[in-house]
């Protein structure tokens, strides 16, 4: 499902911030991504997310090589991958249900199958009913889900997040891993950037450590 | 993965191996609707966002409808100078000296020849006597007359031409063919005058086209700042959208519908503008053709060219606002 093949990223400013990261995760897999900071977390969820592009190596999502996907083939990988932030990146000005729907809206769904599959997603997240309301008005780990709902209501086939507890306290993080682990019993793959060692070990899954750039473990 | 990447192929047909289905799940009908309620919401939530913000709007707005009301005024201008000699000209006369040896019957006589051509609406003989009695009593050189032995002036035919000959061409084609009537000694017409006017002209329609291609350019350069400053304040709200796949015709499309609408509303406004300014002085303007005779009126905007103003800012709206989102959209990159 996703592949690196010797990957580097080089930064002019920073000089090399990933060297040589190779790694697979098999489709439906569920793996943690761990390390210090600055040890190449983000630069790693950026590659992944085709954000930023790799310096040297290949990387492969789906079985395609996208380290030199075009710009304008971006957009439509991008629709593969569910993408969760610590931020939530939510739109404050539109409703729950908008902002579910933005990935369908932009992947030219109709309207009916829209409402059908915003509410399965939020069904799934446990947060029906609140279709209406706005993210502020919501706790932070009910922004979450909505962002989890996003992510998820297209049905790609991995999702990849971004701290995604790094802003919520334990029982909420221990309810959003739960919802992680039953996408991945659903066989979608699920990549999970993290620096909480004490919920990483207790989820009891594959974990990547990254050291000053380098693949240490995993 | 299973897939193997042959090192001898430098980079592999990603066109090809990388699906672009660009609009996925439902059926053919509501894919369809589908893409028109995203046109429908793009156009009307454009206007929202304007109207939400009226003092900006107003602001924008009432810069362009000036620069564009500016241009159409000098449009005007032209135009009805055009319109101004037009019927200044209609009324040039070609005066016909015959030569002294042609008498009063003969002049008669070659009065009917020429009023065969149909280029000619109208001849008048003025004869050696009554010429002699208007220019005694024009210009006051009668004593002087009176001593002259005999009548020196000539008979004088007054040649009024169709107003489809009203141009300096014609006139002058016109001029020559009267030229070539033996008993026509000179032929005169006050062409310095008009060749000055029609020059002016030329000149004030070249004046007009710089000003309004430079008018056309602020209205550019204007519509794709607003645009810019817009994209700018929404900057979360595409960095998100394009982190959930959208392309950036997608993320452009509301965008570009807000400068439609700042364009449109533009050249309604200087629709209004052009009009006021025409009504206060239309009032004068027929004043002054009644001490004229009355033969000249103001010309408005017609329905043609009404249409066409607001056809055109709403496409320089566009097209500003596509050049900005063209080059800005690129820069724009999720962090």
């Amino acid at each position: 499902m996703l592949k690196f093949d010797n990957v580097s990223k080089r930064y002019s400013e920073a000089g090399d911030v990933l060297s040589n990261i190779s790694f697979h995760l098999e489709r439906g897999e569920m793996a943690f991504l761990t390390g210090h900071s600055g040890a190449g977390k983000s630069t790693l969820f950026k590659l992944i997310a085709l954000i930023e592009r790799a310096s040297r190596g290949q990387i492969y999502l789906g079985g395609h090589n996208v380290s030199h996907a075009q710009d304008r083939q971006i957009p439509f990988l991008r629709r593969k991958m569910g993408l969760i932030f610590q931020d939530f990146k939510l739109l404050q000005d539109r409703t729950v249900f908008d902002n579910v729907a933005l990935p369908l809206a932009v992947a030219g769904y109709g309207h009916h199958e829209i409402a059908r599959k915003v509410r399965a997603a939020l069904d799934k997240v446990g947060l029906s009913g609140k279709e209406k309301k706005y993210p502020l008005t919501l706790s932070g780990g009910e922004q979450q889900r909505v962002g989890i709902a996003r992510a998820v209501v297209n049905k790609p086939p991995m999702i990849l997040a971004d701290e995604p507890t790094g802003n919520l306290d334990p029982e909420l993080a221990a309810e959003i891993m739960t919802l992680f682990t039953r996408f991945q019993q659903v066989g979608v793959t699920v990549l999970i950037v993290s620096h909480d060692i004490a919920l990483i070990q207790k989820m009891d899954r594959r974990v990547l450590t990254l050291d000053h750039g380098r693949l240490v473990a995993g | 993965m299973k897939r193997a990447v042959k090192p001898v192929k430098p980079k592999p047909q990603l066109r090809q191996e990388i699906p672009q289905n660009k609009i996925a799940g439902g059926d053919f009908f509501d894919k369809l609707h589908a893409y028109r309620d995203l046109h429908a919401h793009a156009l009307f939530s454009s206007l929202g966002r304007l109207v939400d913000k009226p003092f900006t709007t107003a602001l924008t707005v009432g810069v362009l409808a000036i620069s564009i009301a500016l241009a159409a005024c000098f449009y005007l201008l032209v135009e009805n100078l055009e319109q101004l000699t037009g019927t200044i000209e209609s009324s040039n006369q070609i005066s016909l000296f015959l030569k002294d040896a042609v008498t009063e019957a003969e002049a008669r006589r070659l009065v009917e020849k020429i009023s065969k051509n149909h280029e000619i609406a109208e001849i008048k003989l003025i004869g050696k006597a009554q010429a002699l009695t208007e220019f005694k009593a024009n210009s006051g050189l009668d004593a002087a007359l009176d001593a002259l032995e005999g009548n020196p002036l000539p008979v004088v035919l007054e040649v009024l031409p169709t107003p489809a000959q009203s141009n300096v061409d014609a006139l002058k084609r016109l001029q020559q063919a009267l030229l070539q009537y033996p008993e026509v000694d000179e032929a005169q017409m006050d062409m310095q005058w008009l060749e000055r006017m029609q020059s002016i002209i030329r000149l004030a329609e070249q004046a007009t086209e710089s000003i309004s291609i430079l008018l056309g350019l602020g209205v550019l350069f204007i519509t794709g700042n607003t645009i810019r400053l817009e994209l700018h304040n929404r900057r979360e709200e595409v960095v998100i959208a394009k982190l959930v796949g959208a392309t950036n015709r997608f993320i452009q499309r509301p965008f570009l519908y807000g400068g439609f609408w700042i364009g449109f509303l533009s050249g309604v406004a200087a629709w209004f503008i052009v009009t006021a300014i025409m009504l206060l002085l239309w009032r004068s303007v027929e004043n002054l053709s009644l001490l004229y005779e009355g033969s000249f009126h103001l010309r408005f905007l017609d329905y043609g060219e009404s249409v066409f103003l607001v056809l055109l800012s709403s496409g320089l709206g566009v097209a500003g606002s596509w050049a900005v989102l063209a080059y800005q959209l690129r820069q724009l990159r999720p962090e």
